[in-house]
């Protein structure tokens, strides 16, 4: 007799469709090797890595190795200070930004940065988002009121904030401030989000909040997180990227990282062992 | 604790997770379900052919435990998941295990069934065979509905019928035994619808487990090894939450 056909499809069942691979990803930021020094003091050992594109990368490991330093130098911030010197370069869309005659406040204006502690202007709302525009000397009012709009959306902060625009920043509450740095970000249309820390300052509904934020914006941004927190690089990142004493440790995909890291050391700080 | 409980985070993605991982329990527990049935239907017809695809589709089986553990190692790893959730993960960790062995169980039944068509039926026990796997399917597919909707008292009356079961398969076996002294000639065939027997009373202990599995999920209470009379009064006591 022959067997009846069976109606479930058991490939499509339980089979992990979020699995990566790094090496098939379209690159957005690339740094062939890259050292840093703070004076004679060396920060960064030889990192190399490539940022996937419309990804969240996160980059994790104990005060003082490095991470905040590496995602300083995507938009050059690092250039502010002194005594700070850099070997290498890093390819956004494949020129180095370290070249001679590079324009800083464009390339910041393409990678844009949110801190630690939400910094909203002493100003409105309103002004808070279009702030970049207005730099850049657009002035049409029906292009800013069309911003404002889809970058508080995008922000997830519109519904809150939209019938007191005019109102001061700084009567937000920090996750609200939050949210606005990030919509003041994007409002100038960025290809990367450098997000430092973007949730420390704030309560765990708050931060998980800009978590949320961060999964749909990847839909348009690259996205690179540093985080003190594991468990927040867990949640929202699609790459980790360890790093240990200015040396990039392991740099894979979240979930073999998290359930089976190749480094004894990375499978150390994970578990709490050190750091 | 509802059903909808698994829908409402702030990460929606988390949401995702917990209701796809749940599916696929759910999907696999019907083919499972199915398979219980199909070995039964093949010893008692003598449908070698059916007995077969019983034994090729336990292939399948496995592959979904190995993939529903992975999601379950996954969401644990990434997710940190606590309370509800938490229960919700341990709980289809731990059902897979016992809804695998339920699809092994039924491959045993179809070899029996295969062995029995080359060796002539068995002159006895079909009944038996018929009845009780008709009992233990419907608590596997209950024990089922139970976990799709966090059904504490449904999950209570499929651990109570595993009484039952247990009750009429050792009724059949007194009769099957008579018949072999009676008759020693169909020994052999008998014992083959013995072990099927015992396959199924088995089965019917993973769906009590599986039923046990949704307690702890919805009242948070450990119900295993309580006894009936405790396991009631720990699902009517909590029944506030």
């Amino acid at each position: 007799m022959q067997p009846t056909t069976h109606s479930i499809d058991i490939s499509a069942l339980g089979r992990d469709k979020r699995s990566l691979d790094l090496a098939s990803e379209p690159v957005a930021i690339e740094v062939p090797e890259l050292s840093l020094f703070y004076g004679q003091k060396q920060a960064l050992y030889n990192v190399s890595m490539n940022i996937p594109r419309q990804r969240v990368t996160a980059f994790i490991g104990p005060s003082g190795c490095g991470k905040s330093t590496l995602l300083r130098c995507f938009n050059r911030m690092n250039d502010l200070v002194d005594g700070c010197r850099i070997e290498g370069a890093i390819n956004l869309d494949g020129h180095n930004i370290y070249r001679k005659g590079e324009d800083v406040a464009d390339l910041r204006r393409r990678v844009g940065m949110v801190f630690q502690k939400p910094n909203p202007f002493p100003k409105s709302i309103y002004e808070n988002v279009v702030y970049g525009l207005r730099i850049q000397g657009i002035k049409q009012k029906r292009v800013l009121d069309e911003t404002v709009e889809w970058a508080l959306k995008g922000a997830a902060l519109w519904d809150e904030v939209k019938d007191r625009l005019h109102e001061s920043a700084l009567g937000l509450s920090g996750g609200q401030q939050q949210r606005l740095v990030i919509a003041r970000t994007i409002a100038v249309q960025p290809e990367v989000l450098l997000l430092d820390e973007p949730s420390s300052a704030l309560d765990p509904i708050s931060s998980l909040k800009v978590e949320e934020l961060i999964y749909e914006l990847k839909a348009k941004y690259t996205i690179v997180i540093v985080t003190h927190n594991m468990q927040q690089a867990a949640r929202v990142s699609d790459y980790t990227a360890f790093m240990y004493m200015g040396k990039l440790i392991e740099y894979g995909d979240t979930d073999t990282l998290f359930t089976n890291p190749a480094k004894k050391q990375t499978e150390d700080y994970i578990t709490g062992r050190y750091g | 604790m509802n059903k909808d409980n698994h829908t409402q985070h702030i990460s929606q993605q988390f949401n995702a997770e917990l209701e796809e991982v749940r599916s696929h329990l759910l999907a696999m527990g019907g083919l499972v379900e199915k398979q219980v049935n199909d070995a039964v239907t093949a010893l008692i017809e003598a449908d070698s052919g059916l007995a077969q695809q019983v034994r090729e589709i336990d292939d399948q089986i496995n592959q979904m435990e190995r993939n529903i553990d992975e999601e379950c190692v996954r969401i644990l790893a990434r997710r940190q998941p606590a309370a509800s959730d938490l229960r919700l993960i341990i709980s289809i960790s731990k059902s897979v295990i016992d809804l695998e062995r339920i699809g092994d169980e039924a491959t045993k039944i179809a070899r029996r069934a295969i062995q029995l068509c080359e060796e002539g039926e068995s002159p006895k026990g079909y009944v038996e065979v018929r009845h009780i796997g008709d009992q233990v399917r419907r608590m596997v597919q209950e024990s089922l509905d139970a976990f799709a909707r966090f059904d504490a008292e449904l999950a209570l009356s499929v651990a109570q019928y595993d009484k039952t079961v247990d009750r009429e398969y050792k009724t059949a076996l007194r009769e099957l035994v008579t018949y072999m002294m009676e008759d020693p000639r169909s020994i052999s065939r008998v014992l083959s619808v013995i072990w099927a027997l015992r396959s199924l009373e088995r089965i019917g202990d993973h769906a009590r487990n599986i039923a046990e599995l949704v307690i702890y999920l919805v009242r948070g209470t450990d119900v295993r090894h309580l006894g009936l009379a405790r396991m009631a009064e720990e699902v009517e006591g909590s029944k506030e939450r």
